[in-house]
C-alpha cells in the first residue's frame, strides 16, 4: 500500500504543485490520478519513487517513509513507465528490458531470458528483441516500456501518461493489454492520465486532482460518474458522463429475442406475413450478416438475394449496457444483435428492452447519488473532503 | 626552375627510407605522433572538464570563453612562447595542439551529454541507476556521435597544424616544405602536401568507421 500523508510540494519558485494531499493507494489495484494539465499528477507520482521529495508530509510505501530509503534501491523495486517510453536508444530491445535485472546483479543469461519472457507477455514478437528502439513503432516502444518496467517483478508500477502519445486504436489495445496483465499480476499501479475515459476504463479507483494540487474526489469509477463531489469534478467528467456511466452497467441481463434472426439460407417465404419490420440475417457460421427489411422482400428465393442494412453487435456476458446501446444505434432497426465470444449471434435485444434497461440504470444512478436533483448541479463544499476521506 | 619537373620520382625513391632522421618515412611517423597525441591528450583532458561543466552549469560559460581565447591564439607565437620552457623538442608543438583539442572537445562533450533526450535520462533515474552508472552506461554512450564528430574536426586540423612546427624544426612532414623552399626544389613540398592530405583523409575515415561501429543504433543510417 502507498500512503500519501498530508503531502505538500512547493517548488523553489513558489509554485505549489501538490497541496496537502492525503490518500491511500491500495495494494493490488489500479489507482488513477486524473486531472487537467499542471494539477500536480506527475509531481505526486514522482514523490513515490523519490524523483521528487515532498516539502511537507510523508509518502509511505508499506508503512515505510520512502525518504528513509536510498533512492536507487527504492527505484529498482518500483517500475516506471512514461509517455515517450524513454527507451535507451543505444541498447537493443532485449537489453532495454533486462536493464533493472542487470542493475540488481542478475547474471546476463537469466536477465535476458527474463526479458524474452516479458516481451512475449506484453504481446510483442520476440523477433524484435535484437532491434534498436528506433526500429519500432510508437505502440511497440510503449509495450517495451511496460515490459522493461515489469522485468524485475516490482510490486509497484508507476505509469505517467504511458499511452497518450499513440493513436486511439493502439491506445485502446494497450489499455486492454494492461488490464489483462493486471488480472494476472495484481501489481499496485498508480496510473496518471488527463483523459477521463482512460481513467474510468482502467481505474479501480480514480483520484481527480484540481490545479493547485488539491484532491477533488477519490472514488471508484461508477460512483465518480454517478456522484461527482463538486462542480469542478462534474465539469471535468464532461457532458456525456451519463452515457459513460452505462459502461459500468452490465449488459448481461438484457432479455434476448430469438425469433428475430433468420439463416441466410432460409426461404424468404418463411418471413412473409411477419409483423416485424426488420430481421437479423445470420450466416452459415452463425455470425450476423445484416438486417433485412421485411417490407421489401423479393417474391421468391433465399435471403442470399436480399440487400442487407448495416448492424452493430455486443458481446453478451462481457460488454456493458453502453456497448449494447451503441450496437442498437448502429442498426436501422434500432435493435442490437447479441453475440457470444466467438461472434455467433445469440439473439436480438430490442429497443423496448434497452429502454427498460436505461430507465433502470437511471434510477440506480439517482439512488447511488443519494438524492434526485434532476437538472441541478450537485452541492458545493463538503463533498470533496468527504470523498477524500473515503467517507 | 625551368626544366625542373614538379615531381622528381627518383628523389622520392631515394629519400623515402634512408634510415636517417629526415627521411620521408620517419617524418611521416613523427607527423602522425605529433598530430594524434594532442588529439588523445585533448580528449583525456576535455572529458573530465566537459563533464564538470555539465554537472556545474555555471562553469561552462567561463570555460567556453577561455577556450575560445585559447583557440584564437595563433600557433606560431605560442610555439615561440613555449620555446624557453620546452626547447626545440616535439613538446613545443604537441602542447599547444593539445590545447586546441581541448578547446574544441569541451563543447563537444557538453553538447554530447546535452543530446541525451530528457525522457531517456529520467527513465534511467527512475530505474535506479546511480549517477556514475548512469553517466557510464547511458549518457556517455549516447554522447558518442557528437563527441566523435568533434574528434574528427580536431584530428584533421591537428594533422594540418603540425606542419607549422617546421618553423622550429619540429613539423613532421611540414619539414618537407621548408626543405623545398630553401632549395627551390618543389618535389618535397608536393610529397608533403599529398601525404598530409592522405593522412587526414585516412584518419577521418577511420574515425567515421569507428563511429559506425560504435553506434549501430543511430536512426540517421536508416538501415532498418
Ligand atoms: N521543477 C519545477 N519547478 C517549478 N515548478 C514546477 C516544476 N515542475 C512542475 N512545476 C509546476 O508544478 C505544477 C504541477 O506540475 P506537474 O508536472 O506535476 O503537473 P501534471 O499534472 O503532471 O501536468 P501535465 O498533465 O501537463 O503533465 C505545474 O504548475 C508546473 O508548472
Ligand atoms: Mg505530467
Amino acid at each position: 500500500m502507498i500512503t500519501f500523508d498530508r503531502v505538500t510540494k512547493r517548488y523553489p519558485d513558489g509554485t505549489v504543485a501538490v497541496d496537502d494531499l492525503s490518500l491511500e493507494v491500495p495494494t493490488g489495484g489500479i489507482t488513477v490520478f486524473v486531472g487537467p494539465s499542471g494539477c500536480g499528477k506527475t509531481t505526486s507520482l514522482r514523490m513515490i519513487n523519490r524523483m521528487i521529495d515532498p516539502s511537507e508530509g510523508r509518502v509511505l510505501l508499506d508503512g515505510v517513509d520512502v525518504t528513509t530509503v536510498d533512492p536507487p534501491t527504492l527505484r529498482r523495486g518500483i517500475g516506471y513507465v512514461i509517455q515517450q517510453a524513454g527507451l535507451f536508444p543505444h541498447r537493443k530491445i532485449v537489453d532495454n528490458v533486462a536493464t533493472v535485472p542487470q542493475l540488481l546483479g542478475w547474471d546476463r543469461r537469466k536477465a535476458r531470458d527474463r526479458a524474452m519472457e516479458l516481451l512475449e507477455r506484453v504481446g510483442l514478437d520476440t523477433g524484435l528483441a535484437n532491434r534498436y528502439p528506433f526500429q519500432l513503432s510508437g505502440g511497440q516502444q510503449q509495450r517495451v516500456g511496460v515490459a522493461r518496467a515489469l522485468a524485475a517483478d516490482p510490486p509497484v508500477l508507476l505509469m505517467d501518461e504511458p499511452f497518450s502519445a499513440v493513436d486511439p486504436i493502439v491506445r485502446a489495445s494497450l489499455q486492454d493489454e494492461l488490464l489483462r496483465l493486471q488480472a494476472e499480476l495484481h501489481k499496485t499501479i498508480v496510473f496518471v492520465t488527463h483523459d477521463i475515459d482512460e481513467a474510468v476504463k482502467l481505474g479501480d479507483r480514480v483520484a481527480v486532482l484540481q490545479v493547485g494540487g488539491h484532491l477533488a474526489q477519490l472514488d471508484d469509477p461508477a460512483t465518480l460518474l454517478a456522484r461527482p463531489a463538486d462542480g469542478f469534478v462534474q465539469e471535468f467528467l464532461g457532458r456525456d458522463r451519463g452515457i459513460r456511466r452505462l459502461s459500468f452497467v452490465p449488459g448481461e441481463g438484457l432479455r434476448l429475442r430469438d425469433d428475430l434472426t433468420v439463416p441466410v439460407s432460409a426461404d424468404v417465404a418463411s418471413a412473409r406475413g411477419t409483423a416485424e419490420p426488420w430481421l437479423a440475417v445470420v450466416g452459415p457460421d452463425g455470425g450476423p450478416l445484416g438486417w433485412a427489411a421485411t417490407s421489401g422482400l423479393p417474391k421468391s428465393g433465399t435471403f442470399e438475394a436480399v440487400p442487407l442494412a448495416p448492424y452493430g453487435t455486443f458481446v453478451r456476458g462481457r460488454d456493458s449496457l453502453r456497448a449494447a446501446l451503441d450496437a442498437a444505434l448502429l442498426s436501422p432497426s434500432g435493435n442490437a444483435i447479441a453475440v457470444d465470444d466467438s461472434g455467433r449471434a445469440e439473439g436480438v435485444v430490442t429497443r423496448e428492452v434497452l429502454d427498460e434497461a436505461l430507465v433502470l440504470a437511471a434510477r440506480e444512478a439517482s439512488r447511488v447519488a443519494g438524492e434526485t436533483r434532476a437538472g441541478e448541479g450537485p452541492g458545493e463544499a463538503g463533498g470533496a473532503r468527504e470523498a477524500a476521506d473515503g467517507r | 626552375m625551368d626544366g625542373e619537373p614538379l615531381v622528381r620520382w627518383d628523389w622520392i625513391w631515394r629519400n623515402w627510407s634512408t634510415g636517417r632522421a629526415g627521411s620521408i618515412d620517419s617524418l611521416l611517423q613523427q607527423h602522425v605522433v605529433m598530430a594524434l597525441l594532442p588529439v588523445v591528450l585533448g580528449l583525456v583532458v576535455a572529458l573530465p572538464i566537459g563533464l564538470a561543466c555539465v554537472r556545474w552549469r555555471w562553469l561552462y560559460q567561463p570555460t567556453a570563453g577561455l577556450m575560445n581565447v585559447v583557440y584564437a591564439l595563433p600557433s606560431l607565437p605560442v610555439f615561440m612562447l613555449l620555446l624557453p620552457a620546452t626547447g626545440l623538442g616535439p613538446a613545443t608543438v604537441i602542447i599547444p595542439l593539445s590545447f586546441y583539442g581541448v578547446a574544441v572537445l569541451i563543447p563537444a562533450v557538453v553538447d554530447g551529454i546535452a543530446s541525451v533526450p530528457d525522457h531517456v535520462r529520467q527513465s534511467a533515474v527512475a530505474m535506479g541507476f546511480t549517477p556514475l552508472r548512469r553517466l557510464l552506461r547511458v549518457e556517455l554512450p549516447i554522447a558518442v556521435p557528437v563527441v566523435l564528430a568533434g574528434l574528427r574536426v580536431v584530428a584533421v586540423s591537428s594533422i594540418s597544424l603540425v606542419s607549422v612546427g617546421a618553423l622550429i624544426g619540429q613539423g613532421g612532414l611540414g619539414n618537407l616544405f621548408t626543405d623545398a623552399f630553401k632549395r627551390d626544389f618543389p618535389t618535397p613540398a608536393v610529397v608533403g602536401i599529398v601525404l598530409i592530405v592522405a593522412l587526414a583523409l585516412l584518419v577521418d575515415g577511420l574515425l567515421l568507421a569507428a563511429q559506425r561501429l560504435l553506434t549501430p543504433w543511430q536512426r540517421a543510417r536508416g538501415s532498418a
